[in-house]
């Protein structure tokens, strides 16, 4: 059914109806209206799942990877300093391989607190060894949380998978979005969860026991092919969901116009939707410009950018974080593997935008791309700053 | 501007106002109280510290003109540690909401208390997480209401001064919003005492907990604050029953010959020294 819903009710929706049974969270703007929807609809009997309150996200994570690991299908979301703060879960989820969905709510990190969009939180939980997928808009968030417990559930991935949306551009924002209404036909997508490797009574395992030497690295090794190997599970996902229900919003990536592009723009998020708009006007005046969404950032699809790249000349990133004494990070690892390839016909520039908070708007865009026409190699350049920082005077920004 | 008696603005930094606190938060009272404590007792702007953690009562540091630090959720205490360790001649205030405090950092209160290091944590207790809308904290009383408790709360929530004094802190004393002048003699006690001294203040938020209690106007709030409050002397001489629903104000807990955190470690430093 169509529906006009703010972007943290579509995501709860799409949680309620893959049914976990247990959702554990701790408030942090913007991600506190997802799971206030979800303690109702728990509360009103709506949902069948213990909703259980705690006093931190460590503590909503740990709450998750327990339950998890009896075999139920489990549910928490965060955001920046909450995410960083369950970090040290999450790492744990992955390596004890475990497949909770935790939905990111992107906003900038501390010092100075912030409380608006950017990418730094995931960003910097990108060798956690959990799946992390990126929405464009409210209906691809819908779809891809369905879509991130039939993933994270394959008995060969077995991973916890973050669906990223950006905060208050999807979360506090209304869209029209196609919920899917039968309970049924969503379990013939996402069966019901039965893990091969659980805390069972009756057939007793340990997780999470000392690694010693002799068998750490190679409990590593496998979470490595299982986040690797995940790659073909996330594109059958999307192939049967659009089968099923569809709609399709790409698979590991996805292009616009870009067949017989010379320029192609990279990012990932909401910040596509303008992008493509602007793309949009440029074809007009007949500028041969196109558009690469990476949708999944962990596993890193590399052929698929590779293939989607190779006959361009010029590559423009933008991306809402950095990784700071390095550069852009989605620009480096484009780099990495157009190198691997042994690409380098094409000029790559990276740029940051949009840290907490600051719009983009097409004009950024433009300007960006005609910025770049005479940049080379940028590796994660601030672009839009404020002019006093331009004249080297930071001390205009008060205290 | 209307001349007041008492002259505030020395105190704030005039370009980080006006506040973020909605018209009517118990906040401000509090903050001006902490100003008129601070000015009775004479201490240089320079040698007082405040440290916060994130949340609505976490933001008055940055109206204040001394050594602030605004920090993490439910971290304030330990930044708060690490200052008062490496210098502690300065009169460090921690200023915490509840769920800074007692939830998501309540790790940090006890074992503060525990060490019983000479900080004052002002805890500004408006039973809710006010800053992200009204989710149910620790102090939220059984029965009541917020976002994450639609029908009612069946937690029992901690009493904030109970906790400190078993957790080892050597001053702890309640007060309200509403009973500004005890505050100011109870802010001046607490950063006088040498030791771990604990305030809770409850304090008013109409906006997310006031509204899905019955009190939706900072009055209500501030009446509820007049009729449940009674003073420890007068709590005395009632039965356990009759204080069902009501609080204690005033010095609940005082033991001034305990030992010191910084004080000890100094003694120990000058022991080895000497070895
Ligand atoms: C690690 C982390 N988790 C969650 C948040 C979001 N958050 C900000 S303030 C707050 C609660 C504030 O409640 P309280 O401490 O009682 O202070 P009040 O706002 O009521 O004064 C929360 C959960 C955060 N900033 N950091
Ligand atoms: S939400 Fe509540 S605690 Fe926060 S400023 Fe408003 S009234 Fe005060």
């Amino acid at each position: 059914m169509k529906k006009v819903l703010e972007g943290s009710m579509a995501i709860s929706e799409s949680v309620r109806i893959a049914e976990p049974r247990v959702i554990s969270a701790y408030p942090i703007t913007p991600q506190t209206h997802i799971v206030e929807h979800l303690s109702q609809m728990v509360a009103d009997g709506n949902l069948k799942a213990e909703f259980v309150m705690v006093e931190s996200e460590h503590t909503a994570a740990s709450v998750c990877l327990g339950a998890s690991a009896c075999g139920v299908r489990s549910y928490t979301s965060t955001a920046s300093q909450g995410l960083l703060y369950m970090s040290e879960v999450i790492y744990n989820i992955a390596g004890m391989r475990l497949p909770v969905v935790i939905t990111i709510a992107n906003r900038a990190v501390s010092a100075p607190i912030n409380i608006w969009n950017d990418m730094q939180d995931s960003m910097a939980l990108r060798d956690a060894g959990a799946i992390q997928l990126y929405a464009e808009n409210n209906q691809e968030a819908y779809d891809m949380h369905i879509q991130a417990y039939k993933i994270a559930e394959n008995k060969d991935v077995m991973l916890p998978v973050m669906v990223c949306v950006d905060g208050f551009v999807l979360t506090h924002t209304f869209e029209v979005v196609e919920t899917i209404d039968e309970v049924e036909r969503v379990r013939e997508y996402l069966p019901p969860l039965n893990m091969e490797y659980k805390l069972d009574v009756d057939n007793p395992y340990s997780f999470g026991t000392l690694g010693e030497p002799s068998v750490y690295m190679e409990s590593r090794f496998n979470l490595a092919n299982a986040v690797n190997n995940s790659k073909k599970v996330i594109v059958s996902a999307a192939q049967e969901y659009k089968d099923m229900f569809g709609k399709f919003h790409g698979a590991l990536i996805d292009t616009y116009k870009t067949d017989d592009a010379e320029t192609i723009i990279v990012a990932m998020g909401s910040i596509l939707g303008t992008i493509k708009d602007v793309v949009d006007e440029l074809r007009e005046s007949g500028k041969k410009i196109g558009v690469l969404k990476v949708r999944s950032f962990r596993p890193f699809p590399e052929e698929e950018i590779v293939a989607a790249l190779e006959d361009a000349g010029n590559v423009i990133v933008i991306e809402k974080a950095i990784s700071l004494g390095k550069g852009g990070i989605l620009s480096q690892e484009i780099r990495d593997v157009l190198y691997k390839h042994r690409i380098n016909s094409i000029n790559v520039n990276g740029y940051v935008l949009g840290l907490g908070g600051r719009d983009i708007t097409p004009k950024n865009i433009i300007d960006l791309i005609e910025k770049a026409k005479t940049d080379e190699n940028m590796d994660g350049e601030f672009f839009g700053l404020n002019s006093f920082i331009e004249q080297g005077n930071i001390s205009n920004i008060g205290d | 501007m209307i001349k007041t008696k008492f002259d505030y603005n020395k105190y704030l930094r005039q370009n980080t106002l006006p506040h973020i606190w909605c018209p009517g938060c118990g906040d401000g009272i509090i903050l001006k109280s902490l100003i008129r404590a601070i000015d009775k007792l004479q201490i240089k702007k320079d040698d007082i510290v405040i440290a916060s953690g994130i949340g609505c009562a976490s933001r008055l540091p940055g109206y204040v003109d001394f050594n602030t630090i605004h920090t993490t959720h439910g971290r304030a205490l330990t930044f708060a540690i690490g200052i008062k360790m490496f210098k502690p001649r300065l009169k460090v205030i921690t200023i915490s909401g509840d769920g800074d405090a007692l939830a998501i950092g309540g790790n940090h209160f006890i074992h503060a208390a525990r060490r019983n290091i000479d900080i004052t944590l002002i805890v500004f207790n408006n039973y809710t997480y006010g800053m992200t809308g009204g989710q149910y904290s620790p102090t939220q009383p059984i029965g009541s209401y917020a976002t994450t408790t639609p029908y009612g709360n069946i937690e029992p929530p901690f009493d904030v001064c109970d906790l400190a004094k078993a957790a080892g802190a050597t001053w702890v004393a309640r007060s309200t919003s509403y009973h500004a002048l005890q505050l100011d003699k109870l802010i001046e006690a607490a950063i006088t005492h040498q030791g771990f001294s604990v305030l809770d203040v409850i304090t008013n938020c109409h906006i997310s907990y006031g509204r899905r209690n019955k009190m939706k106007s900072p009055v209500e709030m501030i009446t509820y604050q007049k009729e449940k409050g009674i003073p420890v002397r007068s709590a005395e001489n009632l039965k356990p029953e009759e204080l069902t629903g009501r609080f204690k104000t005033g010095l609940i807990y005082q033991k001034n010959d305990a030992p010191e955190f910084c004080a000890e470690y100094q003694k120990k430093l000058e022991l080895l020294k000497t070895k």
